[in-house]
């Protein structure tokens, strides 16, 4: 129950096309996140496998069976919009209530379903309060709660956690991959914050101008970028990318080392460069510098690394952290194994 | 959600407002043009004859159809200054911090809500009566002779009664406009030195003159079909002194069962609405971010 | 930044508005006080403001009298239902165009509004001439037809407005939950546009309400209503300055008290938005 499969699934508006035909299979129980920049297809995917849009072309399947021309209604997909789209007039009670009525089950049975959600959630406090009198993590669980309540082959999250400030993004992250490790439902979440992928995702789908730039595992897509897009979207802060006469010299167009790849020095490195910031947040430090002959570097150390503006510093990337990347942007394989 | 469920549900949802208002638009106006080519009177049913353009020849070479024409502009005009100039200097007041605003604003709206037929009337019998209005008596307080408003100069009365009317919905656009306007600019105009009656010409002036625009064109398509207080109090007379293209049409139709002459008189005020529709649309398309 | 008003200054305010104000609406306070005096008062070379002798005579006259009841049902059957059916035919379109707009829902919705600007004289013979050979002449329902008509663009259009604010994805929400689209606009889409909903009703069953081209040309005895009733009194027959006082009292204290609700909606739509 729950498996997702799109063949050749392609979108366009008008004369653009915003989706050139691509295929992916979501496995049951899997998370998988859709992660890209503004403007990458990610919604409009996660919204072709709703139903809220039509595909141009290709087909969706779901669990085996080909849902491409069925109402959303018909899918056995419960989604969890980017706003909660909560029902302003109803109760929390109603609106978790509202699929199953529209399902058509006896009262006994609503009520019984949407105790049982209330209870996975914990919203028993506030559960005949109206939506205007919650806050957004609560709004955030009663439209989890609504869409929990369908018990669905699948859910799909759209930028769930967009409009939650940074503190309460951390506890609902939380919450939502406690979740599937309870319900273990295939879960299908988009997001344009690489962090939220890296840590939710068993399966990341990287996305740019409706092209799969890669799927993996968020580790994968650490270690093994398939291409310049994928290292410099994964990883905070980003790969640093170095293109021109070092590069040749790896017999590549681009180079790549994570900052957390750089070992520092305050004497001589493989390269040398001069500290314009550093910032200090006393569990890492993390340095920007000028680097002779390649320009600026981000680099990071562990715990409280000594430099200050203007410094002189030596940095040596590990070599197994390598990536060397050519003229199409395409890995080129390590001559090493990976680390 | 753009499905094509959901786009052939909405086509399906419009179509009956859009047919409606087709057929109520169409049929009509087809058949008024029809009509307007025929020699076509009530009384005599069974002699139609087409006849081309002479009923428009004859519409608009009769000496009541200048008359209507001229009186049907003098109408909409005299009402749109006594409206627009009157409602600017009363939104301006009402803008003002007094007591009670909220009880003046219901002075000021009420006789938009008063229907044409009361209206008239009240001020036909009650304030123009020569012998028994109010007019009469304030007249004869001062020691003059009361005026007969309506025997005498019944377009300026209409225009009086149709204008009491409208000057509510004038201002209370005026209001709501003037209202919207950002008080930090003229805040920041006064900073920059500009006096009273610089400040009103070149800010409050120019943002009303948007309001403004609109409360003409909508006024005006309203004003081109002014109909019930005419019939009410004068019949259209004297003669034709206070007759309008719409009561022309009325009285030709309906009361001389010329259909083929009304009919023509009909497209006439259709063609001169149009007119002033085309420039409201233009500004409501504008307006409308879709 | 507030300032400082000087009390002075509020006073004259309040004063010269409170006087125009009284001035504009002095021929309503007129003929509601014209209507509880006597005949005789009523006509009286001296009128007097308060100082008469108050009497109910009249309005008691023009209900026994004239039949005013049925001509006030007229007027409460023909509005109302003209609204009605207006939001029945409205709420669809409405819905589709605030939420499936496409390419040419901007210009449908400008056509509507310029049906509006049809001078009803254009089309007054044709429908005169179908309604006598349908037997519709003197109807409520053949008036209730027209008048929805008339404010058809502007139920719409209202509708559109207030539907346009509120979020689609509530309504896309609905569609994952299993609704159909009937169940959508009865339970989603109506419950949180109902103040959208009554203020157009409002405004259009006071524009109804008030109607005089249709109204005066179409009826005669049995479906006329308050306005073609008091357009009757253009005759006079001997005294009757109180009665007719009596009568447009009556008539014009319905819209009178809802139209001061409505100030708000009357902008909204009567100015097709190009006001804000």
């Amino acid at each position: 129950m729950g498996s997702i499969t799109l063949k050749q699934v392609s979108k366009r508006f008008d004369d653009v096309e915003v989706i050139p035909p691509l295929d992916l299979s979501i496995e049951e129980g899997e998370f998988v996140v859709f992660v890209g920049p503004s403007g990458c297809g990610k919604s409009t995917l996660l919204r072709l496998i709703a139903g809220l849009e039509d595909v141009s072309g290709g087909v969706i399947e779901i669990d085996g069976k080909d849902a491409t021309a069925l109402p959303p209604a018909k899918r056995g997909l419960a989604m969890v919009f980017q706003s909660y789209a909560l029902y302003p007039h109803m109760s929390v009670r109603k609106n978790i209530a509202f699929p199953l009525k529209m399902a058509g089950l006896e009262q006994s049975e609503i009520d019984r379903k949407v105790d049982g959600a209330a209870k996975v959630l914990n919203l028993g406090n506030y559960i005949d309060r109206r939506p205007g009198q919650l806050s957004g993590g609560q709004r955030q669980r009663v439209a989890i709660g609504r869409a929990i309540v369908r018990e669905p082959a699948a859910f799909l999250f759209d930028e769930p956690l967009s409009n939650l400030d940074a503190a309460l993004r951390g506890n609902m992250r939380l919450e939502i991959s406690e979740l599937h490790n309870t319900l273990e439902t295939t879960m299908v979440y988009v997001t344009h914050d690489q962090v939220e992928a890296m840590t939710m995702a068993d399966k990341i789908v990287v996305l740019q101008a409706g092209h799969i730039e890669q799927v993996g595992s968020p580790l994968e897509l650490y270690r093994n970028p398939r291409n310049v897009f994928v290292a410099g979207f994964i990883g905070s802060p980003a790969m640093n990318l170095i293109t021109g006469a070092e590069a040749a010299k790896h017999d590549a167009t681009t180079i790549g080392i994570r900052p957390e790849h750089l070992e520092l020095t305050t004497g001589e490195g493989q390269w040398q460069g001069t500290v314009s910031v550093s910032e200090h947040l006393g569990s890492d430090t993390f340095m920007h510098i000028e680097v002779d002959g390649i320009g600026t570097m981000t680099a990071r150390a562990d715990g409280d690394f000594p430099a200050r503006h203007g410094d002189r510093i030596g940095l040596t990337p590990m070599p197994e952290r390598l990536h060397r990347f050519d003229a199409q942007g395409l890995a080129m394989t390590r001559n090493e194994a990976a680390a | 959600m753009s499905t094509t469920h959901s786009r052939s549900a909405a086509k399906a949802m419009l179509s009956p407002a859009v047919i409606l208002l087709l057929l109520w638009m169409i049929v009509p106006l087809a058949m008024t043009l029809y009509f307007s080519f025929l020699r076509y009177n009530l009384l005599s049913p069974g002699t139609e004859s087409f006849t081309g353009l002479s009923n428009y020849k004859y519409f608009l070479s009769d000496p009541a159809f200048f008359e209507a024409l001229g009186n049907t502009l003098l109408l909409v005009g005299g009402v749109l200054c006594i409206t627009v100039i009157g409602g600017t200097l009363l939104a301006l007041l009402l803008d003002q911090p007094m007591f009670g605003q909220g009880i003046v604003r219901l002075l000021f709206i009420a006789p938009f809500f008063v229907m044409p037929t009361v209206s008239a009337l009240v001020w036909k019998n009650m304030f123009m009566n020569p012998t028994n209005g109010l007019f009469a008596y304030v007249a004869k307080l001062f020691g003059g002779t009361p005026i007969d408003w309506l025997g005498h100069y019944p377009l300026v009365s209409i225009i009086m009664i149709v204008a009491w009317q409208w000057l509510p919905f004038a201002t209370l656009i005026l209001l709501t406009a003037l209202q919207s306007l950002d008080s930090e600019q003229i805040e920041a105009a006064e900073m920059d030195g500009a006096g009273s009656f610089s400040r009103f010409f070149h800010i409050v002036v120019p943002h009303l003159a948007r309001a403004g625009t609109v409360v003409i064109l909508i006024q005006t398509i309203f004003l081109l079909s002014i109909f019930a207080e005419i019939l009410v109090t004068t019949n259209g007379g004297p003669g034709y002194a206070s007759t309008n293209i719409p009561y022309l049409v009325y009285a030709q139709s309906l009361l001389q069962f010329d259909v083929g002459g009304g009919s023509a008189g009909g497209i006439v005020a259709v063609v001169l609405a149009n007119i002033v529709a085309i420039f409201l649309m233009h500004l409501v398309g504008k307006n409308l971010d879709l | 930044m507030a300032r400082q008003v000087t009390l002075n200054r509020r006073l004259i305010n309040t004063a010269v508005a409170w006087g125009f104000g009284l001035l504009i609406f002095f021929p309503i306070l007129w003929t509601i006080l014209t209507s509880f005096k006597t005949e005789a008062e009523a006509i009286a070379l001296q009128p007097s403001l308060f100082g008469f002798e108050w009497t109910l005579e009249n309005y008691e006259e023009v209900n026994r009298r004239s039949n005013y009841p049925r001509y006030f049902m007229n007027s409460v059957i023909i509005a109302v239902g003209s609204v009605l059916l207006g939001l029945l035919i409205a709420v669809p379109a409405a819905w589709a165009m605030a939420f499936q707009p496409s390419r040419r829902t901007r210009g449908i919705l400008m056509w509507m509004l310029s049906t509006k600007m049809l001078p009803p004289v254009g089309v007054l013979i044709p429908i005169y001439l179908i309604f006598r050979d349908w037997g519709l002449l003197d109807s409520r329902i053949g008036l209730v037809f027209v008048l929805t008509m008339v404010n058809l663009p502007i139920i719409v259009w209202m509708l559109f407005t207030y539907f346009r604010e509120i979020p689609g994805e509530i309504l896309e929400a609905a569609r994952m939950d299993g609704a159909s689209l009937k169940s959508e606009i009865i339970h989603v889409l109506t419950p949180m546009a109902l103040p959208g909903i009554a203020s157009t009703m409002l405004l259009n069953i006071i524009l109804a309400w008030n109607e005089a081209f249709w109204t005066l040309v179409l009826t005669t005895t049995k479906a006329a209503p308050l306005t073609a009733f008091i357009a009757s009194f253009s005759s006079p027959e001997g005294l009757f300055y109180a009665k007719l006082s009596a009568a447009s009292t009556m008539a014009i204290a319905p819209v009178l008290i809802l139209g001061w609700f409505s100030q708000k909606q009357l902008v909204r739509g009567l100015t097709f938005g190009a006001v804000k």
